[in-house]
């Protein structure tokens, strides 16, 4: 009985988490222009989205949330790595110091960074766009990668950065044949992370586009939405984004848990 | 200067991390083609010394020539030797083959010249055909053989082993020591090894090393250091011991528990008081007392396996440890005797605690960073003093709030009738105290002296 009422609780609270995200998903499939009518099924939202008759305005925006999201994912997981290596050999307070600055930015309110970058960049005079979203996205994605790898530092032997020296590497054969494949499946989910975060991302970008008319899928959405009724494509792409990540979180615990086995052994 | 016996020569090399001295002036030579091994207790700077050998560390002052040349500030890659990690180090993401091919990759050795060395190195570590295992899945025993042949695949001059089968289990380690024995004369090469274990160091090397508080206390051949140990520490660290105070009468006499023994060490003056070293195996035990040098009571006796081991008391009350292929009941009287060349002297290092100091008043003094209360001598504030106290003055209280200055025990070595402690206070200086009462290595305790046992003299 008491399993009974716990399977239950468990099962109403996973429905209304879900059910926003299902209703979506169940009504990218039907035509009508209004979220809650069902016109029966169809694909034609899914045809319309990728066939370009939205108008270039969504189209552009999923181009440069994606590629906005590789490049501050692909630049934060190499600066993120440096750093947490950097932070593995520094010693006593020194490093609580840091971790600690580290650690802000990720408590910090997202809302809160986007205003300071913003009065950031107009303080230096830097006009908005294309390259200060992306800093902005580097500048919060960086402590989450710093985060992921800490833990593959520490669990490494010290001393086979030494041994490798002891074997002819330099320092840099050293970190490039030795200290990267170990700390590599820390990189990797890093990598992951940032790139989900950077998609996500709201509060931020809106900060940092500047008015040249660059739009992000957030911003897009925050935009038509304003204008008067959400585009129907938005179910579909709103569906596809929300597998996407699905995926990708299902890929990091997979690893994260075949990591562990094999420590286990 | 460096002939062509030697390979490494270590001149003053120290070393400090912060404030705790690791390394003070050491000097080494280190002949090709020997096994030497760093032997102390764990602290006491061996591993420090071969880290800095390796080049992982950079010595404060000093300097590390090999055959001829500095090396001190040459960074570890370019270094040519080879170490042996204690835990190790093999990398997780390569096979075996390719963590011994590793050091030849990077020296960019032919591919097939490369696959016949590893074959020779895995031969020699006897794990021929475990090349494409992933060295996770192998026991510690092999993946030590592993990073032995990780390391002499490379053909380094000199091999350092940094008390690589300590994590090894008794059996494996007693066979991996003459494996490594045997090893040494087929390569042919220096082998450099630290170690905690004593045994081990006797049984591997041609020549020892023993260190303690960063300092080297004796170098020599394993039968020297356990025959001829130069002080207390030395006879107490390696073997077991008794170590008594004596008095050398004369040459050729000497005098301890109570007893005068003819010895056959020369040159210590006349009335000098002396360290005496007798191994437990050296002191003859007999059921007749009649005959006997001296008489006691057997107060213990274990089997040890090979031996006996046996506690005595003797007819002054001294303890003694023996050592003997017969058992004795507990609680007989025995008869004893020591062969004149079982007999070992040895200078004493101290007779008495000298603190340096200064004067705070005509009856207070400053020393070990406290303030202890002394008789008036006529010295004035200010005055530079030495501060002396014999062993047996200084007092050790539980509670470390009762004392004068808070220490910690360092060092225990049992005198046959009392315990000679080092106690190392939180000024950093050493107070040297024989007590009869039990503390344990690691207590903290109060520290004070009675001001009739303080005698002040004054420092120019």
């Amino acid at each position: 009985m008491k399993k009974f009422f716990a399977q239950t609780y468990l099962w109403i609270l996973l429905a209304l988490l879900y059910a926003p995200i299902i209703i979506i998903g169940i009504f990218s499939f039907t035509e009508a222009k209004v979220l809650g009518n069902w016109t029966g099924f169809s694909t034609k939202l899914y045809t319309s989205l990728f066939s370009g008759r939205v108008g270039g305005g969504l189209l552009s925006a999923i181009e440069n949330t994606f590629t906005i999201a590789i490049i501050a994912a692909a630049v934060s997981t190499v600066l993120g790595s440096i750093a947490a290596i950097g932070i593995h050999n520094m010693r006593g307070k020194k490093r609580q110091i840091i971790t600690l600055f580290n650690n802000i930015p990720m408590l910090n309110p997202d809302i809160i960074t986007g205003i300071s970058l913003f009065l950031l960049f107009i303080t230096m005079g830097i006009s908005q766009g294309y390259m200060t979203v992306v800093l902005a996205h580097i500048a919060f994605c960086t402590p989450y990668v710093v985060l992921s790898v800490m833990p593959r530092l520490q669990q490494m032997n010290p001393n086979i950065y030494e041994a490798a020296l002891d074997l002819g590497a330099t320092p840099f054969q050293a970190l490039r044949k030795v200290i990267i494949p170990e700390i590599r499946p820390g990189m990797i989910s890093g990598f992951i992370l940032a790139f989900t975060l950077s998609i996500d991302d709201f509060a931020v970008t809106i900060f940092t586009k500047g008015n040249e008319g660059l739009e992000t899928l957030s911003t897009f959405i925050y935009a038509d939405a304003r204008k008067g009724g959400l585009t129907p494509e938005l179910r579909p792409l709103s569906t596809i984004i929300f597998v996407t990540v699905l995926i990708l979180l299902i890929i990091i615990n997979v690893r994260a848990r075949r990591a562990e086995r094999k420590q286990n052994i | 200067m460096t002939g062509n016996d030697s390979i490494i020569k270590i001149e003053h090399l120290s070393k400090a991390f912060g404030d705790k001295v690791v390394l003070d002036d050491i000097n080494l030579s280190i002949r090709r083609g020997e096994f030497i091994t760093l032997l102390g207790p764990s602290g006491c700077g061996k591993t420090t010394l071969l880290r800095m050998i390796a080049g992982f560390l950079k010595p404060d002052s000093g300097v590390i020539l090999m055959e001829g040349s500095d090396i001190s500030n040459v960074p570890p890659h370019r270094r040519p030797l080879n170490t042996v990690f204690q835990r190790y180090a093999l990398f997780p993401h390569l096979n075996v083959y390719d963590n011994i091919a590793f050091g030849l990759k990077l020296n960019k050795v032919q591919s097939s010249e490369i696959e016949t060395r590893i074959r020779k190195a895995l031969k020699m570590v006897s794990m021929t055909d475990y090349e494409d295992r992933d060295v996770n899945s192998l026991s510690g025993g092999q993946q030590q053989r592993v990073a032995i042949a990780r390391a002499i695949v490379n053909r380094p001059k000199v091999l350092l082993l940094d008390e690589p089968l300590a994590a090894l289990d008794l059996k494996m380690r007693k066979d991996m020591q003459m494996e490594l024995k045997q090893m040494h004369q087929e390569l042919g090469i220096t082998f450099i090894y630290v170690t905690h274990d004593q045994e081990e160091a006797l049984t591997l090397s041609d020549t020892v090393v023993v260190m303690s508080d960063g300092k080297i206390q004796q170098i020599g051949t394993p039968i020297d250091i356990y025959n001829e140990p130069v002080n207390s520490f030395v006879a107490d660290f390696i073997g077991e011991s008794n170590i008594l105070n004596g008095t050398m009468i004369k040459d050729r006499e000497v005098e301890f528990i109570g007893h005068t023994f003819e010895c056959v060490d020369e040159g210590f003056g006349h009335n000098t008081p002396v360290d005496v070293v007798v191994r437990p195996e050296d002191i003859y035990i007999i059921a007749n007392t009649e005959n006997a040098k001296f008489t006691g009571v057997v107060k213990s006796c274990i089997f040890k396996g090979v031996h006996y081991e046996m506690f005595v008391e003797t007819d002054n009350g001294y303890e003694l440890m023996l050592q003997d292929y017969n058992a004795f009941e507990v609680g007989s009287t025995v008869g004893m005797f020591i062969k004149p060349s079982d007999i070992h002297v040895m200078q004493k290092e101290r007779t008495c605690n000298i603190f340096e100091g200064k004067m705070i008043s005509s009856t207070d003094v400053e020393i070990l960073g406290g303030q202890f209360q002394c008789a008036d001598c006529g010295l004035q504030e200010g005055d530079n003093i030495y501060a002396t106290v014999n062993f047996e003055c200084v007092e050790l209280m539980d509670n470390k709030e009762d004392g004068t200055v808070i220490g910690e025990v360092e060092f225990i070595l049992y005198k046959g009738n009392h315990y000679h402690l080092t106690v190392l206070t939180d000024s950093g200086e050493k107070v040297y105290v024989d007590t009869n009462d039990i503390w344990d290595k690691g207590d903290i305790v109060g520290i004070s002296v009675n001001i009739s046992d303080l005698h002040i003299s004054k420092r120019v």
